[in-house]
Order: C-alpha cells, then structure tokens, then sequence
C-alpha cells in the first residue's frame, strides 16, 4: 500500500502490515512492562537492603534496566529501528555526547565532595550532625500524617 | 529493516532525501533531539549536585503516600503513574498505526485514550505536587531530612520540582498536541489530505515524553 504519496522526500516506501505492527506492540509493551516490574522489586529491594557495595550495584542494575526501557522505546514505538541506517546515525551519535556529559560530571561532583571534606573542616563537621526527626507539618488528613510516623520509618 | 532499498542506491546525488523521510518528521527529531540535551543538561546537574553531597534524603521516605490508603506505601504511587504513561504511549503507537491504515475510527479510539492517559498523569502529579507541598515542601523549602539523619538542604527539592515540574509541562503540551490531532482528524484534515503523517509526528512527541519519565522516574524514585 503506498501510504505517502503526498510526501515527496519519500522514495522508498515502508512495506506496512498492520497485523505485524500490532503484534510489535504487543510485544514491545510486555518487555516494558516487565523491566519496569523488575526495576520496581529491586527498588523494594533496596529500601531494606544493607551495605554500600550491594546498594550501589542494585543500583546500577536499575540504570542498565532504564536504558534497556529507553532503547525499546526510541527503537519500536518512535519506530527508529525501522529507517534507513544515515537517519539513525543523525540521531544516535550525537547522543553519544551524553557518555562524556555524565562521566565527567558525576566526576567534578564527587571531586567537589572530597575537597569540601578535606579542606573545610567546618562544612563536613556540619553535614555530620544528626536533627531529631519533626513530623512534617500537618495540612490535610492530620492523622493521616500520625500513621505515616508509626509505619513510615524506614532508614 | 523494514525497507526495500536497492544496494546500489545513490542517497547523496539529489533530488530525494538521504534519510528517506518528509521534512516535518526530520524536524520533530531534531527537535526531540535538542529537547533531549536540554532533560539531560537538567538531570546531569541534579546528579552533579547531589555526588557532591554528603548525604541526600530518601525517596522511599519521601514518596510514600497514596491517596486513599495514606502513608507508608514507598513507591505504590509513582509505578501507577509509570504504568499510566506506558499505556498511553501504547495507544499512541496503536493510533500511528491506525492513521497508516487509514482507519479514522481506530485513529480517534487511540488519540482518546493517549489523551484520557495524558491527564491521567497530569491530575496524579496535581496530587503528589498538593501533597508534598502540604507536607512543607516547594521550591526553597525541605522538610525532609536526610537517610542518614543529617539535614538536607533545598537541593532536593529544588531539583525535584523543576524537573518534574518542567517534565509535567511537556506531558501537558503532548496533551494539547494530541487534542488538537483529535480534532484535525474529526474534521477530515487527515482524511482529505490523503494520509495521517501528522499524527505520527505528534507521537515522537509523546513518546519523547514516555522516554524522559523512564530517566527521571529512576534517578528520583528508584536509587
């Protein structure tokens, strides 16, 4: 079926077949749907889970499962995987930057950290003291709020 | 791919387009793509900041209220609006779908359902919004303490309202988009023109906004 003959830029034609579409979607929404049910055990995981190296690599399982969700979503439903490759490549390399733009970033961040630790005694002393845990002001359903402070501690 | 092109075809000799694409759907991608850097430039300063905290409060303490069914619920909340935004990105795609097959009645069943999804959304983060600002919270102010006891400062709060907030604009426009697309496709524009590419350029755009949700729903929910 030629489905853009109004559009002239458009020399090859997808081939369309609707019933294969849907069976894309179909398909697509499962394996969205799973990863994010996996994400969201692991963040369950993770609210009781102890010790650094464990919570940090739960976390990095999560931000592997969140770029396996971004890439369904740009291949399939924004239909990228389905163009010709120099359109993809317009796309994706440029999003390329993205690895230096966190790296670097997250980096100078934690760099920062160190150094305010390190050469002002002041600010880590500060960041150091613990504050007796107020309940947060009651505006709506008070005693909503009273439940949340019997149930709601989970440091 | 889904394309049958020649071996041998020459994309750079002119007089067609080396993408294969019309021009308002390169331009959408452009356009996404910029919105891309702009999310980015916004999530990567949030993660800068809170590296280079000492401690930072947690969103399972945070985020744990439901309406209806109170507090003590980490999570419950944030998968419903996650769950709504797939599903309306679903409908998208299955309207695209719909306009390639030129069937209008699928178009409009579709658009309704990604637009009902689109203020789904939206009223659930009305609440969460209402709520977390009875509790104190707003830009400049943090009720919240740390994970470890110490006090936090404005940062978090600060990020989570301008991200979300600037996030939450998006999903609005994608609704205003797609309500326009509905009446376009009520009144037969699509019809008379021959073909529904507009509604597929408005889906980039929703999906765009599904996309963005995936990165901020995990760095500020999940870890």
């Amino acid at each position: 079926m030629d489905n853009h003959s109004n559009s002239s830029e458009i020399t090859f034609h997808h081939e369309f077949d609707r019933e294969a579409g849907r069976k894309e979607v179909v398909k697509v929404t499962v394996i969205l749907s799973v990863i994010t049910l996996i994400e969201l055990a692991l963040g369950f995981w993770l609210i009781s889970l102890e010790g650094d190296f464990f919570r940090l690599l739960v976390k990095g399982v999560i931000c592997v499962l969140m770029l396996a969700k971004a890439f369904y979503i740009v291949a399939y439903f924004m239909h990228l995987k389905h163009e010709i490759r120099a359109m993809i490549m317009t796309i994706v390399v440029p999003l390329l930057l993205f690895i230096w733009f966190i790296v670097a970033f997250l980096y100078d961040g934690n760099s920062y950290k160190n150094l305010k630790n390190t050469y002002d005694p002041y600010h880590y002393e500060q960041s150091q003291i613990k504050v007796e845990k107020t309940e947060h002001a009651p505006a709506h359903g008070a005693e909503e709020h009273k439940d949340a402070k019997k149930e709601g501690t989970m440091e | 791919m889904a394309q049958a092109v020649p071996a041998e075809q020459k994309w750079w000799s002119g007089g067609k387009s080396p993408f294969n694409v019309e021009y308002g759907k390169l331009m959408m991608w452009y356009f996404l793509m910029s919105d891309a850097f702009t999310f980015g430039a916004f999530l990567i300063s949030y993660g800068t900041i809170r590296f280079s905290s000492n401690s930072w409060p947690d969103p399972n303490e945070v985020f744990q209220s439901f309406p209806g069914l109170g507090s003590g619920l980490p999570l419950m909340f944030v998968s419903l609006m996650t769950f709504i935004l797939i599903i309306s990105s679903v409908t998208m795609v299955l309207a695209v779908q719909a306009g390639h097959a030129m069937d209008k009645k699928g178009v409009v069943r579709n658009l309704v359902l990604t637009i009902i999804g689109g203020i789904a959304f939206l009223s659930c983060q009305a609440w969460e919004w209402t709520h977390m600002f009875h509790e104190g919270a707003w830009w400049g102010s943090n009720p919240f303490l740390n994970i470890d006891g110490t006090k936090a400062s404005t940062n978090f709060t600060n990020f989570f309202f301008t991200i979300t907030g600037f996030h939450g604009f998006h999903v609005f426009s994608g609704v205003i988009i797609n309500i326009i697309m509905l009446i376009m496709t009520l009144n037969n524009v699509f019809e008379q023109r021959g073909h529904y590419l507009m509604i597929e350029k408005a889906g980039l755009y929703w999906h765009f906004v599904d996309l963005v949700w995936v990165f901020v729903f995990t760095v500020f929910y999940l870890v």
